[in-house]
């Protein structure tokens, strides 16, 4: 893979930041997105953290089911403010 | 791993971090962080990423400005970007106590350099135009408070720690701490036992706990904070927002996002739960919209929580226990945690190294609450 290919598409990550991270040391998926925000976008991880998890796996040599997820968090999909709080226009 | 160290600091976050670094800046060696997950899984990693120097007891406002003045240059002193943003905090008054509490801190923060100033609803609204000014009457601005990326900000005090010599272990959870004679011996992990002299409870939410494996009573809970952030948007404004009375805080940060809370102690769980409830969210965007009506368009994308150390009187224990020689306490942080952590992390370690601080925190020792002598800052959320 190419450093400049992007993995994370919603916060412009490439796989050189993932890449360097790695090599520091940050080997766990919920270091690598807080290091370089991978996952933290619109889509949430759902699109990048499938690939962020093979990769962790090829370079730490495990399975890609020993490697960690981080902590799925609400909502689903990105819900309005204003239908939360109860402007219910949409 | 390592099996004797001069100084063991439990907790891998934002203080044992930044007091780790400060430590091996003035020259300490053999320093060891203990961490039970990685770095900035805690509380730190979880805060509003808010710093202010606005509040209304001489001692916080003090501390405030001289932990303002090494956020001013840490991202050089700890090679590590952590997007320091000085857009301002800019608290609203809704009741004319508060009004009149608000000039009391201004006249405190004046007298003490800091840059606070009375603003009208007019005044909020030039500094914040899509702000509703339904029910405020006034406020205060300080333009030299702002935020940091709070990851990034521990992620660099460990790095930097790290270079210094420090030694960092993640998934290491401390389970015993040996004393004998009132001296701390050693502290005992899930992956082995370190002799120390010395050990430093920075373990933040989980502080309490920490403490009773000493054998010291902290008077210390812990609570759930929630927090919320949208998607980026185009920016709208700059300052945080926040109301202690209306009980909220947020802000757009740099990326574009919009990031807020509030407290709720009646109703939020107190010990170690870190999930998240719709309550919150329902809440929260109620607020921003109300005060930011364009908001009511904005995507909400994630919400987390993260643990309020909560001690009698809303402000840190800081220093080591009488009772105890050898263990330090940077407990009790009570939300501010994370904004006093360069100034903290300094103090203590002149403390361990020098037996003294060259700004005075005798009065946050663990026994000002038998002493009655509790610090009652107005100003919190």
């Amino acid at each position: 893979m190419k450093d400049e290919t992007i993995i994370c598409r919603c916060e412009d990550v490439t796989w050189g930041e993932i890449r360097q991270a790695l090599e520091k040391g940050y080997t766990t998926l919920n270091e690598i997105k807080r290091i370089t925000r991978a996952g933290m976008g619109r889509c949430q991880g759902k699109t990048c953290q499938s690939i962020l998890l093979r990769e962790i796996a090829k370079y730490c040599n495990k399975k890609i089911e020993e490697v960690d997820v981080t902590t799925f968090r609400p909502p689903t999909k990105p819900v309005k403010l204003g239908t939360l709080a109860g402007d219910n226009d949409d | 791993m390592i099996k004797k160290a001069d100084i063991v600091i439990i907790g891998g976050g934002i203080q044992g971090c930044s007091i780790a670094y400060n430590l091996a800046k003035k020259g300490a060696k053999n320093i060891v962080i203990l961490e039970k997950n990685t770095c900035a899984s805690g509380s730190s990693g979880r805060c509003g990423a808010g710093i202010r120097q606005q509040f209304g007891t001489k001692m916080n406002c003090i501390l405030a400005r001289e932990s303002m003045k090494i956020f001013e240059t840490l991202s050089e002193e700890l090679d590590y970007d952590i997007e320091l943003n000085q857009a301002g905090y800019l608290i609203l008054a809704y009741t004319e106590k508060e009004i009149n509490q608000f000039k009391k801190n201004v006249v405190l923060e004046q007298s003490l350099g800091i840059e606070a100033k009375m603003v009208t609803p007019e005044e909020a609204k030039e500094i914040v135009p899509p702000l509703n000014l339904e029910g405020i009457i006034g406020g205060t601005f300080c333009p030299t408070d702002g935020n940091v990326n709070p990851l990034y900000t521990t992620f660099g005090y460990a790095e930097a720690a790290q270079r210094l010599g420090v030694k960092y272990y993640p998934f290491t959870e401390v389970t015993e701490i040996e004393t004998e004679d009132k001296r701390i011996l050693s502290v005992i992990t899930n992956k082995g036992k370190i002799l120390t002299p010395i050990v430093v409870n920075a373990a933040g939410g989980y502080s309490g706990p920490v403490g009773k494996m000493a054998g010291v009573d902290i008077p210390v809970y812990s609570q759930r904070h929630q927090i919320l952030i949208t998607e980026p948007i185009d920016p709208l404004w700059k300052p945080m927002l926040m109301s202690f009375s209306e009980n909220y805080y947020f802000q757009q940060l740099p990326d574009g996002g919009v990031l807020g809370g509030y407290g709720d102690p009646e109703h939020e769980i107190i010990g170690d739960n870190v999930g998240s409830s719709w309550q919150f969210s329902r809440t929260m965007a109620k607020k921003m919209v109300k005060l930011v009506p364009i908001l009511k368009e904005v995507h909400m994308v994630r919400q987390w929580a993260g643990l309020y150390n909560m001690s009698p009187d809303a402000q840190p224990i800081l220093g080591e226990h009488p009772q105890l020689k050898g263990f330090y306490m940077s407990v009790g942080f009570s939300g501010h945690g994370f904004m006093l952590a360069p100034v903290t992390g300094r103090l203590i370690a002149e403390l361990i190294l020098d037996g003294k601080t060259s700004i005075p925190i005798d009065k946050l020792d663990i026994g000002r609450f038998k002493r009655g002598e509790l610090i009652c800052e107005p100003s919190v959320v």
